[in-house]
């Protein structure tokens, strides 16, 4: 099980390494977001100031999305989901493993992106341990959640449309959650954002058993 | 075959009289005999359509939560009927509340929209979810998938609300905004009594709706599965010399 | 052939397919209307008929990647209804989609099969030498290859999973004729290794030296079946 899970990973994350589309189009895009933000906010140090947690992780969710749709098309190529239903790998572990490759290039951006608002939007740093603990758990629980969504739509018209429907309301408590962990990490806010992480990890472990237990069932049957 | 042209039955015809029936009795009631609240005068009344509209909007979503659950363990039709019609009705309550909330809100607190109300920003969060659910219904694709599809999201939904109200809830804690849920404080017994008959009004009102929804699906299904026998004598019937060829590669 | 040993034959050969009154949708279309079939062991059968006739179908249900919506079926002594997960770890089916990630190289992609079915990774080089895709194409990602080479791969992750039943749908299309001759060797090798072949193919000329049976479906049923005597 485990070896198929970094079976799984280990390939999404080689397509993803030789096709560069995080690298060269995904981090772009995420920078992009943030500058836009800076334009639309006239550069008005308090209130950039105090949205910088809200619009750092708006932009990590629409990165979120278009990883998602990213790992979702790498399957639907050529009937590769069938050929993983014979190949007789565990479900769960397609899953983990996509859901991990997912998380990690989610990591990524998020690295790139703090240092997106130090520069942009001076902001500082007062925890590390804070900020660094948020951007795992709560890229698990948007890669699980999107992994599983993202397989729930795979195989039909229109795709792409339906799953924003369908993920970013679920998302909602991790754009609270994380932000409000931000902001005390930022300094921004006087909050307790340790409890916020409890919360992001809650969320992380129901969405991840959660797609563990349906995967299988939706490569079955769609 | 039978020929049904309408999903009328004793009982729904018994229900959908004893709604108008109560309906009438519920706004004799709020309108009139229900007292005056102190601050909000008459914009209190609000609450005897919003209070029940959502209540059974948390029903509707339960159902089909529990049919979700029903057709992944047992695969059971029924139960996924059942879950469909109830999404449905539920999206229209769900709305009903979020319409009603605001509509109160405006000249109770100034505004049309107050984040401050934990119970409303879940709702709307529900309703967007509930939203999602009814556009996976309408993928096309087998039956079969279709159902799978929406079970699991329904699933995940039910799973999902507990932490979005308690982010929310955290959220408007932290932010200072708390404004005491719409239904606290005390209710004099008049208002209580029409707040009881709203939620069997409302309630009745849901289960006739949902009745004649889950009939219409489920007569669909049933032209769907004679249409099958149809289609296997046709199918066979192309096995004879001369058959037209056919477009998808099967 | 003798009669006794047929009758021999015919009492100890293993069930590889069993169908009764098979009937499989796509959607709501009834591609597979009631299919009774008997393959057993060792028999190289070749599936023929018209476009859209259900051939694709038929092999994609015996891969166990279908449901049966009525009738009953065993593959592989595994119960079509129940134990789809046991038949497809023993096939291999070649369909008209390839499964090979586009990034990858050819190497990487078998290598990635060949882990996710369990093979030994040490199978894979054989395979494509096999295939011919071993000496330049090796390290090419498979977004470059033509479409017959594409071919060749997707032949050779059947090839490393060594499986007991064969199900190739349309073999020879898109090959050059060197291609196509090693398919008929495939077979051959295949068969005489045990295995069990059923191949769709509308070259009849030549599958019909390969096969021991052929069975012809048309709207959705069986509508011919030839055993040649050998």
């Amino acid at each position: 099980m485990l070896a198929d899970i970094r079976l799984v990973a280990a390939k999404d994350l080689r397509i993803e390494w030789r096709s560069r589309v995080t690298l060269s189009q995904v981090v772009p895009f995420a920078l992009l977001v943030l500058v836009l933000f800076g334009f639309a906010l006239d550069a008005n140090r308090p209130v950039l100031d105090a949205a910088t947690s809200g619009l750092y992780w708006v932009t990590v969710l629409f990165v979120g999305l278009m990883s998602v749709q990213r790992a979702t098309a790498i399957e639907t190529t050529d009937g590769a989901r069938r050929a993983l239903l014979l190949a007789g790998v565990e479900p769960a572990a397609v899953f983990l493993g996509k859901a991990l490759a997912v998380a990690l290039q989610l990591l990524f951006v998020e690295v790139v992106l703090v240092g997106g608002v130090i520069v942009l939007f001076d902001a500082s740093i007062e925890s590390l341990p804070l900020l660094a603990a948020t951007c795992v758990v709560a890229s698990v629980g948007i890669a699980a959640a999107g992994t599983l969504l993202g397989a729930l739509v795979a195989g039909v018209r229109a795709r792409e449309t339906v799953l924003p429907i369908l993920l970013l309301p679920v998302l909602a408590p991790v754009l609270i959650g994380a932000t409000r962990a931000f902001d005390d990490a930022l300094g921004t806010v006087a909050v307790d954002g340790w409890a916020w992480l409890g919360l992001l990890a809650g969320f992380g472990a129901i969405n991840t058993v959660l797609g563990a237990l349906a995967y299988g069932v939706l490569l079955e049957e769609t | 075959m039978q020929e049904i042209n309408h999903t009328g039955s004793r009982t729904t015809r018994l229900l959908g009289a004893a709604v108008i029936i109560g309906l009438v009795a519920l706004v004799f009631l709020g309108w009139f005999v229900a007292p005056e609240d102190d601050d909000q005068q008459d914009a209190v009344r609000m609450i005897f359509v919003h209070v029940p509209s959502a209540i059974w909007t948390y029903i509707a979503f339960v159902t089909t939560a529990i049919g979700s659950v029903m057709w992944l363990v047992r695969r059971s039709v029924w139960w996924d009927t059942v879950a469909a019609a109830s999404a449905e009705i539920g999206v229209l309550f769900c709305g009903l509340t979020l319409f009603t909330g605001s509509v109160w809100g405006r000249p109770t607190w100034n505004t049309y929209w107050d984040w401050g109300d934990v119970r409303l920003v879940t709702t709307l969060i529900l309703f967007l979810m509930m939203i999602g659910y009814l556009s996976v219904r309408s993928l096309g694709g087998p039956e079969s998938a279709t159902a799978t599809r929406a079970a699991i999201v329904g699933v995940m939904a039910a799973a999902i609300l507990p932490i979005i109200n308690r982010s929310v809830e955290w959220w408007e804690n932290n932010t200072l905004h708390q404004k005491s849920s719409l239904t606290d404080g005390n209710l004099e017994d008049m208002t209580l009594f029409t707040l009881v008959v709203g939620l069997i009004v409302w309630g009745l009102f849901f289960w006739w709706a949902v009745l004649h929804r889950f009939r219409i699906a489920w007569l669909e299904r049933e032209i769907r599965s004679t249409d099958l026998d149809r289609a296997l004598v046709e199918r066979r019937a192309e096995g004879d010399p001369g058959a037209t060829p056919q477009e998808e590669r099967v | 052939m003798g009669q006794l040993s047929a009758v021999a034959d015919s009492v100890f050969d293993v069930s590889i397919i069993r169908l009764q009154a098979a009937v499989a949708l796509i959607g709501r279309f009834p591609a597979l209307a009631g299919i009774d079939l008997d393959v057993g062991e060792g028999e190289v059968v070749l599936v023929q008929g018209p476009n859209g006739a259900g051939k694709s179908t038929l092999l994609r249900l015996c891969a166990g990647l279908m449901r049966l919506e009525s009738g009953e079926g065993t593959v592989l002594s595994h119960d079509l209804a129940t134990e789809r997960p046991a038949i497809r770890r023993s096939v291999g089916l070649l369909g008209h989609d390839t499964a090979l990630y586009d990034d990858l190289t050819v190497r990487e992609n078998l290598d990635f099969w060949a882990k996710a079915s369990r093979v030994d990774a040490s199978a894979v080089t054989p395979a494509m030498e096999r295939l011919g895709v071993a000496d330049r194409l090796h390290d090419v990602p498979v977004a470059l290859l033509s479409a017959g080479q594409r071919r060749r791969v997707a032949l050779a992750a059947v090839v490393v999973r060594r499986p007991r039943l064969w199900l190739l749908d349309e073999p020879h299309a898109g090959l050059d004729p060197s291609g196509r001759d090693l398919v008929d060797q495939l077979v051959v090798d295949a068969a005489a290794a045990g295995a069990t072949v059923l191949l769709s193919s509308h070259e009849v000329d030549r599958t019909l030296e390969l096969a021991t049976r052929r069975i012809t479906v048309a709207g959705g049923t069986i509508t011919g079946d030839v055993t040649d005597a050998r």
